[in-house]
């Protein structure tokens, strides 16, 4: 039997198109979805669970006695709604997503099943050490990894996300300078203009100011600029590399040595690690701390916005004040030391004066889910396919930057990194913008790059595809920016205006939603929806 | 590789085309003596192998679900539905990124709305964020934000907080002012005067509920003590199911609330990754931290939604931020709002009940055993039991015999020698009748 047994043809006929609305205003595959708050009940249910007892109360008199406003769906309802949901999403397993400083590499579904096995998804962080070796040994392992791929001695494993990894740096960056005493001395952070927002966000939080240091015509930090600003009230200096405009710092170890004869430490913002993992190591080029992306470099999913995860590496300078908790390992023993008064019994101070911990960055060990899929991922990788994995990235991106220089201007001259920056240039006098060409990327089927950053970059478009793109897929997208570029300057102005044209939604009115915030649901009539 | 398209046909086309005679033309820029070290670290290998290595480490861990299981103090075992994790694994969640292109993001952008809505009920706040990594990060920017609100400085934290959440908050707060924070001295049965601790500098009053020992505490008076002195209440909730049972802290008074939602959908994971829940008055939401989804319209006026007041934010505003955060807990938040869609009202208050039942049980059981004291008077579901000796001791005995018993006092106050007889049992609605017997007969057996 076949699909189509009733004689009937299936042949496309006819060429009339139209964009009548439908009366769902679904379009096919495309399905329009209410909020579960204005089609549930709050009687509704999608879990069977006994009948309390009624038997206790011991609530102190303090029991909820109004309605809490949650609805429920059966467990029908609730896929259906959530798949709908998951249908209006780009995601990397559908197409390249070529987002420059994120990193949207493979997620090997590898990492999800061992992630998954209870031996560490279902142990709790307070469960006696003696039950949980296991785990503490995974971490123990991944720390070693960490330690070896960057060429640095000590590694804090409890960072949440990268900016919480750069905040943690930091927090050693100004313990070691209290230490000194000169914490009330040291209060300024350097940081180029091409950095992250995070880098300032962070280092303010730290109780510094900052300072931007201006770029070369090269795109890099410009040497000689910097070299004017130290003095002795810095603390230290954040830089990126290789950096947001996808170059490499040469002068690197000329930069980690100026700031050290001014007496400041040096933090490397590993966002862009994935370049050079197993090519070089950050130890081997002067830095005192970095984060890790788990999250970029290793793979673990971005899963729309988090978790993420952000281990710190630290110099020898910086490895006395790293955060508590850590793991210390004696004759295949594994010990979680948890208290910064335990870290100065445990010796790990050799001063006398104290532990120098500077203390807890959040609850528990860190996100140990993540670190099942990082290093599942090395393992699986070897360091032989880590590095690969570099090179197959920094060769990706420069495949796409000679490709694309055809229609588009590159922001700098010679080679790039693991991303290739453009500027908008070639979009002068056509009256499209950067927006405007990665909105029309969408309605071409591809997630836009990222764009208007670096900063330092006029109207940036920051690519960088990665090394899970095959060569047809990158002459593909090519081909589709290459087309998009003659279009612009063919005058097609008005395309690049209205789309996209064939996404879930049109472009949304960002402005309007920051004027008036609408950030939760709430009944149009309360007393009929509380029925 | 197989986590690698390129073939070497490939890549030397491709090098050719970029104009290059070599891969490490490329990486002319690395200085040549710190290009291509070696590394202590092993080579690729298949899936098998790699599953192998897993399983042993696995192997060497008690899971929570392997028998009778007590532990709380801010992680709890509770069971989440097949759907739940089924959708979070499906690809257009777990591999996109933030939604910062909404017109193909509006699935992400949707159940962040419907996470903040359900959040802020279950608060009794006006407006919650898209989450913060965990309950105790969010500790510690809810006291930065006190501090911006009322331009104050000082912290009043309760001796029933977490110790772990008053450590992180220290950490933070202290970077900035030495002074900052004013730690009320360790408080078993939830009798601590905090009001005689807020003064005209206070920025606000961090206090948990249930706190750390399992009191629930009633928030209304600390709340007026603040307010009449211009200072703002932090309420935590380390266990979120407790809400679906009590008066929330928003009625109570509480002007900023921060909890863990890693009991609604979320596996216990070693204490990450969590989901931190983070509330507040309308007034303030300017002043909040991490992300937040609105609700617009698109071109043609359909409703859609946003990130919204992105001002506030590190990516925009850089060293003007309200925080550095640049993440939320995207798939933790996910699993957390599926899980309370299919709970709803309804299913969320018989589940807390049932958790309020199971502690009940297992701590008139314990309760009866001779030389066992019940600290607590109210509770929702975890207690504490003062025994005859040390209850690291007891928790290790148990332990050999596979019951998991609870946090041990000097575990949370190694320093605090009041704690060392201090058990914190949790029971869930994942606990046996079975399983509290285990426990008791071990408790009786181990003093």
């Amino acid at each position: 039997m076949t699909m189509n047994n009733q004689g009937r043809s299936t042949r496309a006929d006819s060429a009339a198109s139209t964009d009548a609305p439908t009366f769902t205003g679904n379009k096919a595959l495309q399905i329009e979805e209410a909020l579960s708050f204005e089609f549930g009940h709050f009687a509704g249910t999608g879990v069977d669970l006994p009948e309390p007892e009624g038997t206790f109360d011991r609530l102190g008199g303090l029991n909820r006695n109004n309605d809490i406003g949650l609805p429920g769906l059966s467990e029908p309802e609730t896929m259906r709604h959530f798949v709908r949901l998951s249908q209006k999403n780009y995601a990397i397993d559908m197409g390249p997503f070529p987002l420059g400083s994120c990193t949207m590499k493979h997620n090997p579904r590898l990492n999800e099943k061992l992630a998954r096995l209870p031996g560490f998804a279902d142990i709790h962080p307070l469960a006696p050490q003696s039950a949980v070796q296991g785990a503490l040994e995974l971490i123990d392992a991944l720390a070693f990894w960490l330690k070896e791929m960057t060429g640095m001695p000590a590694v804090a494993m409890s960072p949440k996300a990268g900016a919480h990894g750069e905040l943690c740096g930091m927090m050693a960056i100004k313990s070691a300078i209290e230490a000194r005493g000169e914490g009330g001395k040291r209060v300024r952070v350097l940081a180029p203009e091409s950095a992250h927002g995070t880098n300032p966000a962070t280092a303010v939080q730290c109780g510094f100011k900052v300072d931007s240091i201006p770029a070369d015509k090269t795109g890099r930090v410009d040497l000689a600029a910097l070299k004017e600003k130290l003095g002795d009230d810095v603390a230290g200096i954040m830089v990126t590399n290789p950096n947001t405009c996808g170059l490499f710092e040469r002068d690197i170890r000329a930069i980690a040595d100026a700031v050290h004869d001014a007496g400041g430490y040096f933090y490397c913002d590993g966002a862009n690690f994935n370049a050079i993992a197993g090519k070089a190591r950050p130890g081997d080029l002067g830095v005192d701390a970095m984060h890790i992306n788990l999250h970029k470099t290793f793979s673990t999913p971005h899963g729309g916005g988090g978790p993420g995860s952000g281990p710190t590496v630290f110099s020898e300078a910086l490895a006395p004040f790293a955060p508590i908790p850590y793991i210390v390992s004696e004759d295949g023993q594994y010990h979680l030391v948890e208290t910064r008064r335990a870290a100065k019994s445990e010796g790990r101070d050799d001063t006398g004066e104290g532990a120098k911990s500077f203390g807890r960055l959040t609850a528990f060990h860190g996100q140990m889910g993540m670190f099942v899929r990082a290093l599942a991922y090395m393992m699986s990788h070897g360091i032989d396919g880590v590095r690969q994995a570099a090179e197959d990235a920094v060769l990706n991106a420069n495949y796409v930057q000679a490709r694309l220089k055809a229609e588009m201007t590159a922001a700098f001259d010679g080679y790039c990194m693991h991303e290739a920056l453009f500027d908008d240039r070639f979009l002068k006098d056509t009256g499209v913008e950067t927006i405007d060409f990665a909105k029309a990327m969408i309605d071409e089927g591809y997630h836009p790059m990222t764009m208007y950053f670096p900063l330092v970059v006029h109207g940036a478009m920051l690519i960088e595809p990665t090394e899970s793109e095959s060569k047809r897929e990158l002459d593909l997208f090519c081909d589709a920016l290459l087309s998009l570029a003659k279009r612009a300057k063919a005058g097609e102005t008005e395309l690049f205006k209205a789309a996209p044209v064939h996404a879930p939604r049109r472009r949304l009115d960002e402005t309007a939603a920051a004027r008036k915030p609408i950030l939760r649901w709430t009944p149009p009539n309360p007393a009929e929806a509380a029925e | 590789m197989r986590y690698l398209p390129l073939n070497d046909a490939e890549r030397r086309q491709m090098i050719k085309t970029v104009g290059a005679d070599a891969i490490d033309d490329l990486f002319a820029d690395v200085p040549d003596d710190a290009l291509n070290p070696s590394f202590d670290l092993p080579d690729h290998q298949g899936e098998l192998s790699v599953e192998r290595a897993f399983a042993a480490m696995a192997d060497k861990n008690r899971p929570a679900g392997a028998g009778p299981f007590f532990v709380g103090c801010g992680a709890y075992k509770h069971h989440i539905p097949a759907t739940a994790d089924h959708i979070i694994q499906r690809s257009e969640f777990l591999t996109a990124y933030t939604p910062y292109q909404p017109e193909i993001a509006q699935g992400t952008l949707q159940y962040l709305f419907e996470f903040q809505t359900q959040v802020a009920a279950l608060t009794g706040m006006d407006v919650a964020n898209a989450s913060m990594y965990d309950g105790s990060t969010g500790c510690a920017e809810a006291a930065l934000m006190a501090c911006r609100v009322t331009k104050r400085n000082r912290v009043v934290v309760s001796g029933g907080l977490h110790p772990h959440y008053a450590a992180v908050t220290r950490t933070q707060l202290e970077l900035l002012h030495s002074d900052a924070v004013v730690q009320a001295p360790i408080d078993i049965n939830g009798s601590e005067d905090l009001a005689s601790m807020i003064d005209d500098d206070t920025a606000c009053v961090v206090v948990q509920t249930p706190d750390v020992f399992g009191n629930v505490r009633d928030l209304t008076p600390i709340a007026e003590a603040a307010h009449a002195r211009g200072a703002l209440l932090v309420a935590v909730v380390t266990e979120v199911v407790s809400l679906g049972a009590l008066k929330s802290p928003g009625e109570m008074g509480a002007d900023i609330v921060v909890g863990e939602g890693q009991s609604i959908g979320n596996a216990l994971n070693f204490g990450g990754p969590y989901v931190g829940l983070f509330a507040t008055r309308q007034k303030y939401v300017r002043q909040m931290p991490g992300r937040l989804c609105g609700e617009t319209t698109d071109a043609e006026g359909k409703r859609g939604f946003v990130l919204t007041l992105s001002t506030r934010e590190q990516h925009i505003r850089r060293d003007k931020a309200t925080s550095n955060i640049c993440t939320n807990s995207g798939l933790c938040t996910l699993a957390f709002t599926v899980h309370m869609t299919l709970l709803g009202e309804a299913g969320l208050r018989r589940l807390a009940m049932l958790n309020h039942e199971a502690a009940c049980r297992t701590a008139d059981a314990l309760g009866a055993i001779d030389g066992v004291e019940v600290v607590n008077q109210a509770y929702f579901n975890e207690f504490t039991v003062r025994l005859p000796k040390r209850a690291e001791d007891v928790v290790e005995a148990l332990a050999a015999k596979g019951v998991l018993a609870g946090v041990p006092g000097g575990r949370l106050w190694p320093h605090d020698s009041e704690a060392d007889n201090l058990l914190i049992v949790a029971a869930t609605e994942c606990v046996t009748d079975d399983g509290i017997e285990k426990l008791v007969t071990g408790v009786r057996e181990a003093i």
